[in-house]
């Protein structure tokens, strides 16, 4: 990459601070003006990303995103405001970064990365952060950067815990020297189903920010080889070694992998894992709004909510009784076997898997509310708040 | 008694608890007496055949056990054992 020569005069007065340390200083700063990195992702971990290192100069930025900005993301995500909900997440984010730094060259890539598209939309960038949310990208965004021998700035988060390093650099492991292979579908939750401190994002995409811009200044010691782990809960960081391994099989001596693959094949996921849209339910499951009339009618339903308590304490439908699935197999003694049964949970995933184990314990009328309270909240009573 | 570290999407299976303080004089005995304790635990971590699942990482203090004696990797009653799953979530 060719280097710009200089800064400009409004240049050199915004990065003063950074230009009075020679750690940075004018030879630093130059470097992070001439860097390319290719941020995927803007939710969690992109937004501080994307903040900081536009504040910083790095000089160009790609972001990957084809998401709309949601009023739930608004917790964590801070790159997005209140009036931004409903537009598209790459818009919003270019208009935060230009406002701090015009200086800074933002490329808008609004697709969704793929094994068709990843190598051509990564070979022009020096280096990638990794802010995606799940697994097949994961997987896809490291095999990229090995074939394209581009380091791969990784964060990732769950609830109170965080993991940072960096995969794919000369000489270092990659993601698949740590984890051959991702978990089963469902093993793991997202952070939309196991939730996320808003704060921890911020403070792994940050790290990941701190460690671009060591990568890019060729300064300090560097996460490469090692796994950092917080715990936000406990306020605790830790680190573990990281290993190249001789077996991995994308960046190891006897290299299996030569080019992308199917990931979504890999990692179970069904390509459009979107909940099936057809109208009807089955002989299982009932509507909400045949729920309603069923109370409306005086009827008495053996209504349980298998969500947990504390999302018991954020809304319920009146008339359930709580119990959480995980305690559904030793709560059984509260229930008849001979009565009929009706659960639901929050958008009927959880109360699915009850009504399976009530099934299999003997129970021989069971229903499922389709589409959970949320369905409640849509189709009955709106009052009931949405999570 | 050695420590063992429980990572939060995995504390489900072991009575919500982050450390679990389990007697073993090698790591696979450490495990083998916690899945015992928490058979929801096992699967979670085995596969059918028996073997450590590859999502999973088992570390005693801060090296992992692929690159030590593996299962036969012997711990002290002053070692930490971490077990690191790997985690996707970017906060979408």
């Amino acid at each position: 990459m060719a280097a710009e020569a200089s800064l400009s005069k409004d240049e050199i007065l915004r990065y003063s601070r950074h230009l009075i340390m020679p750690e940075v200083g004018m030879e630093g700063q130059l470097k992070l003006k001439a860097a390319k990195v290719l941020l995927v992702g803007t939710g969690g971990l992109g937004a501080p990303m994307a903040l900081y290192l536009t504040a910083a100069g790095v000089g160009t930025i790609g972001l990957v995103d084809f998401d709309v900005v949601d009023y739930t993301n608004l917790q964590r995500q801070v790159i997005h405001g209140t009036s931004d909900v409903g537009r598209p997440k790459i818009d919003s984010a270019i208009d935060s970064m230009r406002e701090i730094n015009p200086f800074v060259n933002v490329i808008r890539h609004e697709v969704a990365l793929t094994s068709e598209n990843a190598m051509d939309l990564v070979k022009d960038y020096d280096l990638v952060a990794d802010g995606t949310d799940n697994f097949p990208t994961r997987y896809l965004v490291n095999d990229v950067c090995v074939l394209l021998n581009k380091p791969n700035v990784y964060g990732s988060i769950f609830r109170f815990e965080g993991q940072a390093t960096i995969f794919a650099a000369e000489g270092g492991p990659c993601y698949r020297c740590l984890y051959p292979e991702p978990p089963p579908p469902g093993l793991v939750p997202s952070c939309a189903e196991g939730g996320v401190l808003g704060i921890l994002p911020g403070v792994i995409g940050l790290i990941q920010a701190t460690e671009v811009v060591k990568l890019i200044l060729g300064k300090g010691e560097t996460l490469v080889g090692r796994l950092m782990l917080y715990d936000a809960l406990n306020m605790k960081f830790r680190e573990l070694k990281l290993r190249k391994s001789a077996e991995c099989p994308i960046c190891g001596p006897d290299r299996t992998i030569n080019e992308l693959i199917d990931y979504h094949q890999f990692c179970g996921v069904p390509q459009h894992a979107a909940p099936e849209p057809e109208t009807g339910v089955t002989e299982n499951e009932i509507e909400v709004t045949a729920l309603k009339a069923r109370f409306d009618r005086g009827e008495k339903v053996n209504l349980i909510d298998v969500r947990e308590l504390h999302e018991f304490q954020i809304c319920r439908i009146p008339g359930s009784t709580l119990i959480p699935l995980g305690e559904l197999p030793k709560r059984l003694n509260e229930l008849n076997v001979a009565d009929e049964v009706v659960v639901h949970c929050k958008s009927g995933m959880r109360s699915a898997k009850a009504a399976d184990l009530l099934r299999q314990s003997g129970f021989k009328r069971v229903q499922n509310v389709k589409g959970g309270i949320l369905a409640w909240s849509d189709k009955v009573d709106p009052s009931v708040p949405k999570y | 008694m050695p420590k063992i570290l429980i990572p939060t999407p995995l504390r489900q299976f072991v009575d919500k608890k982050d450390t679990v303080d389990v007697a073993g004089a090698s790591v696979g005995e450490v495990l083998s007496a916690l899945t015992t304790q928490y058979p929801d635990l096992r699967k979670n971590l085995y596969s059918d055949e028996g073997k450590l699942r590859s999502f999973v990482n088992v570390y005693v203090n801060d090296e992992d056990i692929r690159y030590l004696a593996k299962d036969k990797t012997e711990v002290k009653d002053s070692d930490t054992i971490s077990i690191v799953p790997s985690i996707a979530g970017g906060g979408r």
